[in-house]
């Protein structure tokens, strides 16, 4: 049975605790809400037992006059029951929403702050999936799932009560025949909840080859291979159609019984009740009433079933949003830290420099000492996987040193607050990363009092005048919801962005790798300038790059191999020629 | 200084509008193009939806028995027992059963059956457009981004499935049940039927009054939601930078800002939900008051028996019940016609570099590709005015030039990702529109910056380029390029998986896959569109001494930004404005005067 095969996607129902603090703000409206579903439940109930008191009473006795109070009542009951549903969704909006919005924004300002190794760990869509749909699930519990939960349960027991009174025997019976129901009902609803999750992650599938597609669509145009892409995306398909349909079939079945069952039991009831209306056990008006109040049942008994299954399901929401809160801070202030004055530009030193990943693989760097002396700039120069970025990333403490430590001006980078060190440190990363804003946003991410003249020069710097080209020049929106820009184009923009404002420190990781010869050899003069008044590291595979730098290092399975200048290292070290030397090559094309 | 700090929203910057969503004024009737959709994908199960829709009336026939049996139960079978005759009350209880036990198997049947067909119809829509869009040309794929072609074939298609799935057979239910019970009322007391439609006008304009605000409200969430996914997507996909440049508290601000105006635009949204559902039930209630009241009077003038009064009772909660529904299922319409919308206009893109439908047959390709008088421009510009060039079976062309230069555009005139405007592109003396797709991937492949990898492994990568190859060919294909050594080495050899698009190789090896699969295809033309730019030095190597064997015994086009690449041409064509203004072999022309030979001594120079 699929029961079995059920993965365990129900968290314990004390893990909603969680939310109380996010809910606690607006108690009151919640309140209002629970208060205003129960009492708009009751007000139902009161048109069937009017009903009967109309047909036992007044029509019975033909008494018109006794007519008017019956139908104000129900007029008042009817417009109250309006009036509360009113009052329940309009607070149920109000405190949902803004509850959804105070955990959405908390858990965004949370992960924002967690390192960097955190979010290697985690790609973007895994979190974006707890972001929304995870939050919905709260939303939706909070707003309406609780509150029903609550309320149905008070609701089933009044109306049991209720159908006790007007005439036990059939009210038992009844209340029996929800048995079955409730029994058949959970266990195709598992059913279904298994088949719905079959269902999304074979989506998922589906979503994965139309990405490929669609990415690849070079490489299979090129290569004349519609026909497999195709074959691969329509089996899956298919797969999913069937998926779909064993779901329709489940669903239809847990339909089918749903109503079949009221009306075998309004059968049962007419039975019953003509029966005991026969013998005088039951008056006509009891048995209206017993119908009516029988069909008011239904909606809450159907949904207990399915309210425990969502509680449950908000209950592993609520995990696995926790899980990401309680995440720890790593990389955070130390207590008590105050700026401190640091030269421009100042003195950057790696002192026995360590760096593991937790688990069990090897260091990442061990021991690397080096000294960047104010305004030098030094190259890092290693095969891939030597280190180079991951010993870049720990002077702004994007990771911080397991060993050893890493110094400016002779202050340990973790006894300066974070804030003061990143802006004394400025980056471009390899991957050149735009967000979708404005060009001027863009360059000035993290200096945002620099003034216009700022913002040119670095442009000028970067080589990335283009921008004054754009349709709407520096205010144009770029990155992925604006206009699309060449990888060059790119990496000059990120290039600007780490130069704006004459930084002390700055770190460059491959800055120029998708720069065509002749626009590279521009950013390079420009470069310089700014060199000479920084000190630098900068990653380096082309020997162009190099030729930017003072002195080399060549790093080596995490450790510092070699260190001088371009020419004393191209002389020493057959590794370092063979990284960045083509002679061989070079002999055969010139004459 | 003030003016370069970016205020309100124009952080932001200007783009051009994104019709991505539902244009105002589509309201809820489908625009001409989706209509058509619509009618071509039903089409083929018109015989099926007569039959669904005989079976859904039958089923509302049947449905709609229980409150009158019940009626005529209290009205006949009960006084008949109290006389001692309990045959009518079995005849009636049977037929509840009866009509209880034909409404639930119609209702499967139906269930079921709607289920087969919309999900029939989806499993076309998704070939469609998937085909259609592996038909449309590179051109297409440029403009309209890959994020939303994807989103066409993954999220569109879903919400058509959601509304599928939750609420298309609530509507049809809700339709035919206010239509059914609406006639049930009149005939079976029309006085008190006539009160009971009273509703009706009033109902009306509810519902208008919601439609006519939702359609705005909802677009408004959808689009809050989405600009809440682009921050959050971005921040954390960039989150280095963010970091480094101490972007979080603006970064808070403007979330804050978007995650309020989400909170708003969805207040709007369930604010009208929340006027529309008490309204309908205040509706039904002053509607069942008015019933209650005057049927009551009309019983004790013996006009109606109890049993009816009743039956209408019953009927008129039925009747207000799914209305309510509508409104929760409205959202999902609103997303299902504004999927439908801007699927039916991917669909509606013409491919402008089609098959041709009489191909010349060119089973085997010697490689000898003419540009004859080609000229080609995208909207407006003109990047090729006018091309000459013959390259002979075999030769290798390095092509220089700065960017814009018009080199990747006469590379993907070659492989015919786009056509000339005028003129023509011959293999060997075919124009490249007369042969067919497989004739002309047989003989034309191009290998570009980026070699995509598909999830699966390394050697179905390989196998991408021949479907079939056996093992031995793949290995063959690997070692002839000098990837064997590396793909050994990785954990499970050639099985091992590549994860999501080759995240577990580097650049170079990426590349060197993408060769082995270009050299397993063994085209006579290869095409390489700046393949060697993005490599360090170590990887170029390894692809220098890679590409040496890929390019023997064929065609090739070398599009290169490094000088290095260049080296193993015959000849160089330096590209300028669109034209070819130096061309000669490569020790020609560095022993020249002209710009070739000042770029290699830029380079040479930067070597030391």
């Amino acid at each position: 049975m699929d029961d079995a095969a059920a993965p365990d996607d129900r968290g314990r129902l004390s893990a909603l605790l969680r939310l109380w603090p996010y809910a606690r703000p607006y108690r009151g409206l919640i309140a209002v809400t629970f208060g205003a579903a129960l009492l708009a439940t009751l007000a139902q109930l009161a048109v069937p037992l009017i009903t009967a008191a109309l047909v036992d009473g007044p029509i019975a006795d033909g008494d018109r006059a006794a007519l008017v109070p019956l139908l104000g009542l129900a007029l008042l009951f009817g417009v109250a029951e309006a009036g509360l549903f009113f009052l329940r969704r309009w607070a149920m909006t109000r405190s949902c929403l803004a509850i959804e919005r105070d955990l959405r924004g908390a858990l965004y300002e949370r992960l924002q702050r967690l390192p960097v190794s955190f979010h290697d760990r985690w790609p973007s869509g895994q979190l974006l999936s707890r972001a929304s749909s995870d939050m919905s699930t709260v939303r939706r519990f909070v707003g309406f799932a609780a509150v029903f939960l609550a309320v149905n349960l008070i609701t089933c027991v009044v109306v049991a009560v209720l159908l006790l009174v007007t005439y036990w025997p059939l009210g038992i019976a009844v209340l029996l025949t929800t048995v079955p129901l409730t029994v058949l009902g959970q266990r195709w609803e598992r059913r279904y909840n298994v088949q719905s999750r079959r269902v999304q992650d074979e989506q998922g599938e589906l979503a994965t080859d139309v990405e490929e597609a669609v990415q690849g669509i070079r490489v299979v145009k090129s290569l004349g291979r519609r026909g497999l892409v195709f074959d691969r995306f329509d089996t899956k398909a298919r797969r999913l159609r069937r998926l779909e349909l064993d779901k329709v079939r489940t669903l239809a079945l847990l339909w089918c019984v749903f109503e079949l069952h009221p009306q075998v039991t309004l059968a049962l009831i007419l039975v019953g009740g003509a029966f005991a209306v026969s013998t005088g056990a039951l008056t006509v008006g009891g048995l209206v009433a017993f119908v009516a109040l029988f069909t008011v049942l239904l909606w809450p008994i159907l949904s207990l079933g399915w309210l425990f299954a969502f509680a449950q399901e908000t209950a592993s929401a609520c995990d696995r949003i926790g899980e990401l809160l309680d995440e720890p801070l790593t990389v955070t202030d130390r207590p008590g830290v105050v700026p401190r004055p640091v030269g421009s530009p100042a003195r950057l030193a790696f002192e026995g420099v360590g760096f593991r990943h937790p688990g069990p693989a090897g260091p990442v760097l061990a021991g690397v000492d080096l000294v960047v002396e104010p305004g030098e700039t030094v190259a890092l120069v290693g095969a891939t996987g030597s280190g180079k970025t991951t010993l870049t990333s720990l002077v702004g403490r994007l990771h911080d040193v397991t060993e050893g430590r890493v110094t400016l001006d002779g202050v340990d980078v973790r006894d300066l607050p974070l804030a003061q060190l990143r802006g004394i440190v400025s980056v471009a990363f390899e991957e050149a990363t735009l967000f979708s804003m404005s060009v001027r946003e863009n360059v000035t991410l993290g200096r945002r009092d620099a003034t216009a003249a700022d913002v040119d020069e670095a442009l000028r710097v970067a080589q990335a005048e283009f921008v004054h080209d754009l349709p709407w020049g520096l205010d144009t929106r770029i990155g992925e919801q604006g206009l699309s820009l060449s990888g060059g184009q790119r990496q000059r923009l990120a290039l600007a962005r780490a130069v704006l404002g004459r930084p002390s420190v700055l770190v460059l990781d491959d800055p120029l790798s998708a720069l065509d010869v002749h626009t590279e050899a521009l950013v390079e003069r420009a470069l310089r300038e700014v060199l000479a008044g920084t000190t630098a590291l900068v990653v380096a595979h082309r020997p162009s790059t190099v030729l930017l730098a003072d002195r080399v290092a060549l790093l080596d399975g995490g450790r510092i191999a070699a260190l001088g200048t371009h020419s004393e290292l191209l002389a020493g070290h057959p590794a370092y020629r063979d990284l960045l030397a083509q002679e061989s090559d070079l002999a055969e094309v010139l004459p | 200084m003030t003016d370069s700090v970016p205020t309100g929203e124009d952080w932001r910057g200007v783009a051009t509008e994104d019709t991505d969503d539902l244009p105002p004024g589509a309201g809820i009737f489908l625009r001409d193009r989706s209509r058509r959709l619509l009618g071509e994908l039903l089409r083929p199960h018109r015989r099926s939806l007569w039959w669904l829709l005989a079976t859904v009336v039958a089923q509302n026939v049947a449905w709609l028995a229980g409150p009158l049996l019940i009626g005529v139960g209290i009205d006949v079978a009960v006084p008949a027992l109290v006389d001692g005759d309990a045959g009518p009350l079995v005849w009636i209880t049977l037929a509840m059963v009866g009509a209880a036990a034909l409404d639930t198997g119609l209702r499967f049947l139906f269930l079921t059956g709607s289920g087969r067909v919309g999900q029939a119809v989806l499993l076309t829509l998704r070939r469609r457009v998937f085909t259609h869009v592996q038909v449309l040309p590179l051109s297409f794929h440029e403009r309209y981004t890959s994020g939303r072609t994807i989103s066409r074939l993954t999220s569109d298609v879903e919400a058509l499935a959601e509304l599928l799935d939750e609420g298309l057979d609530g509507l049809i239910t809700a339709l035919f049940s206010v239509l059914g019970i609406g006639i049930v009322l009149v005939v079976l007391d029309p006085p008190l039927g006539l009160t009971a439609l009273l509703g009706f006008p009033a109902l009306f304009w509810v519902a208008r009054w919601f439609q006519r605000n939702s359609t705005a409200a909802y677009r408004r969430t959808r689009e809050t939601i989405a600009a809440l996914i682009v921050q959050f997507t971005e921040t954390f996909g960039g989150i280095r930078a963010v970091q480094a440049f101490r972007r979080e508290p603006r970064n808070d601000e403007l979330y804050a800002a978007l995650n309020e105006d989400n909170r708003q635009a969805h207040d709007r949204a369930f604010w009208l939900i929340a006027v529309f559902v008490p309204a309908v039930v205040l509706i039904g209630n002053l509607v069942t008051v008015a019933v209650l009241g005057y049927g009551a009077l009309r019983v004790m003038d013996g006009a109606l028996a109890v049993g009816t009064l009743v039956s209408f009772l019953l009927y008129l909660r039925r009747f207000f019940d799914p209305l309510q529904d509508i409104a929760m299922f409205y959202n999902s319409y609103q997303s299902a016609t504004a999927a439908l919308e801007k699927l039916s206009g991917v669909l509606e893109e013409r491919p402008t570099v089609p098959e041709p439908t009489d191909p010349v047959p060119l089973p085997a390709a010697a490689g000898e590709l003419v540009f004859d008088d080609v000229r080609f421009g995208y909207t407006g510009t003109t990047v090729l005015p006018g091309l000459q060039l013959t390259l002979p079976p075999g030769e290798t062309v390095a092509l220089v030039g700065t960017t814009g230069a018009g080199k990747s555009t006469l590379a993907r005139l070659a492989a015919r990702f786009y056509d000339p405007v005028e003129g023509e592109v011959r293999l060997d003396g075919v124009p490249l529109h007369r042969l067919s797709d497989a004739d002309l991937r047989r003989a034309v492949v191009m290998v570009t910056q980026e070699s995509f990898l598909f999830s699966g492994t390394v050697a179905d990568n390989i196998a991408f380029g021949r479907p079939g190859a056996d093992r031995a060919q793949i290995e063959d294909a690997a070692r002839a390029i000098g990837a064997h050594a590396f793909i050994t080495a990785l954990p499970d050899g050639y099985d091992t998986e590549v994860d999501k698009r080759g995240g577990r190789l580097s650049a170079g090896q990426r590349q060197l896959v993408g060769f082995a699969r270009a050299f397993l295809a063994d085209p006579a033309v290869l095409i390489l569109d700046e393949a060697t730019s993005s490599l360090d030095v170590p990887s170029e190597r390894l692809v220098q001494h890679a590409l040496r064997t890929l390019l023997a015994d064929r065609t090739a086009l070398i599009i290169a930004h490094r000088l290095s690449t260049v080296e193993i041409a015959d000849r160089v064509l330096v590209m300028e404005g669109g034209r070819i203004v130096e061309d000669g072999s490569p020790a020609e022309l560095v022993a020249g005067t002209g710009r070739f030979a000042a770029l290699h001594q830029a380079w040479a120079d930067s070597l030391v």
